[in-house]
């Protein structure tokens, strides 16, 4: 399989990453590279065989239903290239 | 005195519980090192007030006999690791100047045991490199050079910063982390060990994310021992990632020295690639040939999915990363880019603050798990990623206790030379470490010996689940019939 522009252009915006329209012949070759490396696995046979789910055999660990950390707004805003208070700024969404 | 920076970490251990010398002064030798070596640009980020400090507190608490077991040893942090108060960006221009409000478990389980922080090392955005040339803080030299020639070499990556420093004695080991290859391929190319442990042994919590199923922190030291000193701290189950294993950590160290007699070593027929360098070939029989000579005996085995390992990784750890990456939106934390309305801001943020390698990665893992895409490429990957560990198994299963593999299919290149045109080039490095994280195995790689152009080769050990201690055991052979290997010093 490999992808032709308009493909590039729906992946690059499911992704959220902004592509000008100069760079997409460059990216669409580099992408349609990998996908050919890949490509060998067709020949697997995988009928029957189960996905890993996980690496090492182990059950999911749960923790107790109990409040274990918090009060830090102060730190979880202290990166934040915008705030208001306790908020993080975005430009605006509901018009 | 003899230079404190050349002495291995086990006896600097010594000297500093003899009182020969002190950790501030130990400290003080390595931050003089990291100074006249900044050509190398193995340290993004360094911390000598920090470290003068911690040491300081290590000499307090060696005087008071309450010493841990890395007690004032000087050590170096992959920029991946969050540190408290420490900025940390993963050497990507997206987290900007982030500093974590928070330690890493990994680190602070270091700084528990006494260890000082120097500062914080280069490595591939996000680990996504085998040369450390994605870094936004620009390419890190190898401190080994071909014989005769002026040309700086890749040190490998991810890790390459880790790599370098412990090379060229600017710290005394390092944290790293090893998602294909990450720790042994920049360990091979500059004569250093490195293990990666099994899939759950250290704690993920506080690394920057790459691929979640296939990340695992390790480290980069100078001697087989030293990297068994050093997992000894960082490993150990942590409540806060719950893929950490709740098993005992066992001293790592006990295993150096122990025989191997007897112990079966298998050596796969499917690593033996079309045109490998005749050298790697020959290497790869000494090692068999020292391993047999201790004691233990060699089979053949076949793991008949080798050859998919890397092109199911290039699915696998693609996707994770789109997934993962995705926290990197222009909001919370890093690099804002202006925009008229949200969508625009994450577009423009993203666009400008991932480098290429990093974009063409979340692109092409966007791509494998969207609608109509995810069956034929993702899960398919998944499925071979369970036959790849079910040949492991098998291996196992018929008494193998390690299995015996070169640890790159060549030595260090030149920075720029490889990947250019088509980035499977530069992915083909991984080729023979990236099968041990698809099944999520431990791994060591071990100095063995130089090419003709007088570069540093490795070989890699693979072990059975948690049994990273016949890891040791084995390294420590290979390393003693090899001999050491250090760099004449350029920088």
């Amino acid at each position: 399989m490999s992808v032709d522009a308009a493909t590039v252009r729906r992946i690059a915006h499911l992704a959220r990453i902004a592509v000008s329209e100069d760079e997409v012949p460059h990216l669409q070759g580099e992408l349609n590279a990998m996908l050919d490396f890949v490509e060998q696995l067709s020949e697997v046979n995988v009928e029957g065989v189960e996905p890993m789910t996980s690496v090492t055999p182990m059950q999911m660990k749960k923790r107790q239903d109990v409040v274990d950390d918090g009060g830090i707004a102060d730190q979880i805003v202290a990166n934040a290239p915008a705030t208001e208070g306790h908020f993080f700024l975005v430009p605006k969404v509901v018009e | 005195m003899t230079d404190l920076t050349s002495l291995m970490l086990a006896e600097a251990r010594k000297g500093l519980a003899a009182k020969t010398f002190t950790s501030l002064e130990l400290t003080d030798a390595h931050l003089s090192a990291i100074e006249k070596a900044r050509m190398l640009n193995a340290f993004v980020m360094e911390t000598p007030e920090q470290a003068r400090s911690m040491a300081r507190e290590a000499d307090a608490r060696i005087a008071r006999g309450d010493g841990g077991p890395l007690a004032g040893i000087p050590l170096g942090i992959k920029d991946l690791f969050a540190t408290k108060g420490v900025r940390t960006t993963a050497c990507s221009k997206i987290l900007g100047n982030f500093v974590p409000t928070y330690e890493s478990t990994v680190t602070s389980q270091l700084w528990r045991d006494g260890a000082v922080m120097l500062g914080k090392l280069n490595n591939d955005e996000f680990a996504m490199g085998s040369a450390n040339e994605t870094s936004c803080f620009g390419p890190v030299g190898n401190p080994w050079r071909r014989e005769g020639s002026n040309t700086t070499l890749v040190p490998g990556g991810s890790s390459g910063g880790s790599a370098s420093a412990v090379a060229a004695l600017l710290c005394m080991g390092a944290t790293a982390t090893d998602t294909g290859g990450s720790i042994r391929q920049p360990a091979a190319f500059t004569a250093t060990v490195g293990i990666k442990p099994t899939y759950g042994r250290c704690s993920r919590w506080g690394i920057v994310a790459f691929a979640s199923s296939l990340d695992q922190a390790g480290p980069i030291a100078r001697s087989v021992r030293d990297a068994a000193m050093l997992l000894r701290s960082m490993a150990g189950h942590d409540p806060k990632d719950t893929t950490s294993v709740d098993i005992a950590v066992p001293d790592y160290e006990a295993a150096i020295g122990k025989s191997v007699k007897g112990m079966k070593i298998g050596i796969p027929k499917e690593y033996r690639l079309d045109g490998m360098p005749a050298e790697i070939e020959k290497l790869w029989s000494a090692g068999a040939d020292w391993l047999k000579a201790a004691g233990a005996e060699l089979v053949e085995v076949s793991l008949p999915h080798t050859k998919y390992a890397l092109p199911a990784y290039y699915i696998v750890a693609p996707a994770e990363a789109s997934s993962n990456l995705a926290r990197y939106d222009g909001v919370r934390y890093g690099l804002r880019e202006q925009a008229k309305n949200v969508t625009e801001l994450y577009e423009n943020t993203r666009a400008r603050g991932f480098g290429a390698e990093v974009r063409r990665r979340v692109m092409i893992g966007t791509y494998v798990l969207s609608a109509g895409y995810y069956d034929a490429y993702y899960l398919r990957a998944q499925k071979v990623r369970t036959l790849i560990k079910k040949d492991f198994e098998d291996c196992f299963a018929r008494g193998v206790n390690a299995i015996l593999t070169p640890a790159t299919p060549s030595a260090a290149f030149g920075i720029g030379e490889k990947g250019g045109a088509d980035p499977v080039e530069m992915y083909l490095n991984d080729i023979f470490t990236v099968t041990v994280n698809m099944a999520g195995l431990p791994g060591i790689a071990v100095p063995a010996g130089m090419d003709a152009q007088g570069l540093p080769l490795g070989l890699q050990l693979i072990g059975r689940p948690f049994e990273e201690e016949t890891l040791f055991s084995l390294g420590e052979v290979i390393e003693q019939a090899a001999g050491r290997f250090t760099p004449a010093r350029w920088w």
